[in-house]
């Protein structure tokens, strides 16, 4: 048995560069000068360890876990489900996913949203829930509406959960958007243009999932998340001096 | 032509938006969800090694406070260990060594308590001078930004450390070098990042 070894270096060609000026807020954000590279240390190939008592069942379930008893978030009722993989196509199992979204209007429980589509008072629009053995996840919610933003007079943001992961080293961490399949407002967003690369963006995009629906209760979206994969210690020198 | 790699890619990073508190610190975004909001403690009170706190703030490019910015922290305890399988060895009771925190939304400045490190094993038998490995994230910053935070009070640590020294431009490494001050008998280490422009903190791609 091969002993796991470094992290496959990101790919920066299909990662989103800091300073896409399309996206305004990026302009001033983006660091000027190159990156220094890193080969991977202990600090890099650890990451924070989480296990299900540090979340409740429900955390999942956007649904109801914000909505008064007997009442429910009002909105297209999906399950948004998935499993999170290496680069090798191998299960992240026993990780963190958090998600947060707008309710179906697109207006966001926040204290610094001040969009004029109402707040649903049944729905908070943040998740969280652990992968299990295999890697696989989902969450119950509603479908978030698209919203404008203040980027050109006319923007919007196609419909979207806000995903984040962690995997087990601290250089997978990622946090990414989810759309949904055929929203004619993905190719018009300045923030999904930020990726170069097509093919990469056409992974962000949920798919409509038959299988997984629920008859008369809730229509299924399938989204995977790829983390960094890590490749076998074969030859090279160890991580450690120890 | 040539076989396949089968590789999958890594899923594309997209910004974490202004509203990145209602996912990760829904209290912050003016609701309460959660029985336990993760990354608040981040060593527990069993930890070893001195008692710190350290605060900052995120500049952009003009000089203007990021007030919506998120940081996680990831660091081992005092003895140099991480709490995680290959991390070196056994941490205390309660260490999880991961943190998350937010800046003000009106000042910008963002603080936490925590432990000092000890130093970690570095590649090929090297040592780290102690460090806290920060994770950045928000609006306007497509994919979170990693950089590291050093001590001032550890020089000898510091000049040996493999990945300061792996800068060429020895002036730009005292951007991660948080200063040591006292404040009412508390140790707090000043750590400002400079997103873009002069003194700009040094980012790793990891």
């Amino acid at each position: 048995m091969t002993k796991p070894g470094e992290f496959y270096q990101r790919d920066r060609n299909l990662q989103p560069p800091a300073y896409t000026p399309s996206y305004k807020t990026s302009v001033a954000r983006s660091p000027g000068l190159a990156m220094i590279s890193l080969q991977n240390s202990v600090s890099k190939i650890t990451g924070p360890v989480f296990g299900h008592n540090d979340i409740d069942p429900i955390d999942n379930d956007m649904i109801f876990n914000y909505a008064a008893d007997g009442e429910s978030a009002i909105g297209e009722r999906i399950i948004m489900h998935g499993r999170v993989l290496d680069e090798n196509a191998r299960p992240v199992p026993n990780t963190l996913v958090e998600a947060w979204q707008a309710n179906a209007g697109g207006r966001y429980r926040h204290k610094k949203d001040t969009y004029l589509a109402p707040i649903d008072p049944n729905f908070g629009g943040c998740g969280r829930t652990m992968t299990d053995d295999n890697g696989y996840y989902f969450f119950r919610t509603v479908k978030p509406g698209a919203y404008p933003w203040r980027n050109y007079v006319n923007s919007w943001r196609p419909a979207h959960i806000h995903l984040s992961a962690f995997g087990s080293g601290f250089c997978q961490r990622l946090i990414t958007q989810c759309y949904f399949e055929g929203d004619p407002l993905i190719p018009k967003c300045p923030i999904v243009q930020t990726i170069p690369d097509q093919d990469a963006i056409d992974q962000l995009v949920a798919r409509l999932d038959m299988n997984a629906t629920i008859p008369l209760d809730s229509i299924a979206y399938k989204f995977d998340i790829v983390l960094r994969g890590r490749r076998s210690t074969l030859f090279e020198n160890r991580l450690e001096g120890n | 032509m040539s076989q396949t790699l089968d590789y999958l890619k890594e899923t594309a990073s997209q910004t974490a938006g202004p509203y990145v508190h209602i996912g990760l610190a829904p209290g912050a975004a003016g609701f309460d969800i959660y029985e336990t909001e993760l990354g608040h403690d981040i060593v527990g009170p069993n930890a070893k090694g001195d008692r710190i706190r350290v605060e900052g703030v995120v500049t952009d490019g003009t000089g203007a406070a990021v007030k919506d910015v998120l940081i996680e922290v990831w660091q081992a305890n005092a003895d140099g260990f991480y709490a995680h399988p290959e991390g070196g060895g056994e941490v205390e009771d309660g260490f999880r060594g991961w943190g998350r925190v937010i800046s003000d939304f009106d000042t910008g400045e963002w603080s936490f308590e925590t432990v000092k490190p000890g130093s970690t094993s570095g590649r090929d038998k090297s040592k780290q001078a102690p460090h806290l490995n920060l994770w950045i994230v928000a609006r306007g910053i497509n994919i979170g930004l990693n950089t590291r935070m050093y001590f001032s009070d550890e020089d000898a640590a510091n000049a040996t450390d493999p990945v300061l020294n792996l800068i060429e431009w020895v002036d730009r490494r005292k951007t991660l070098i948080a200063a040591r001050t006292e404040t009412n008998g508390t140790t707090v280490y000043r750590f400002d990042i400079r997103l873009q422009g002069e003194n700009e903190t040094v980012f790793f791609d990891v």
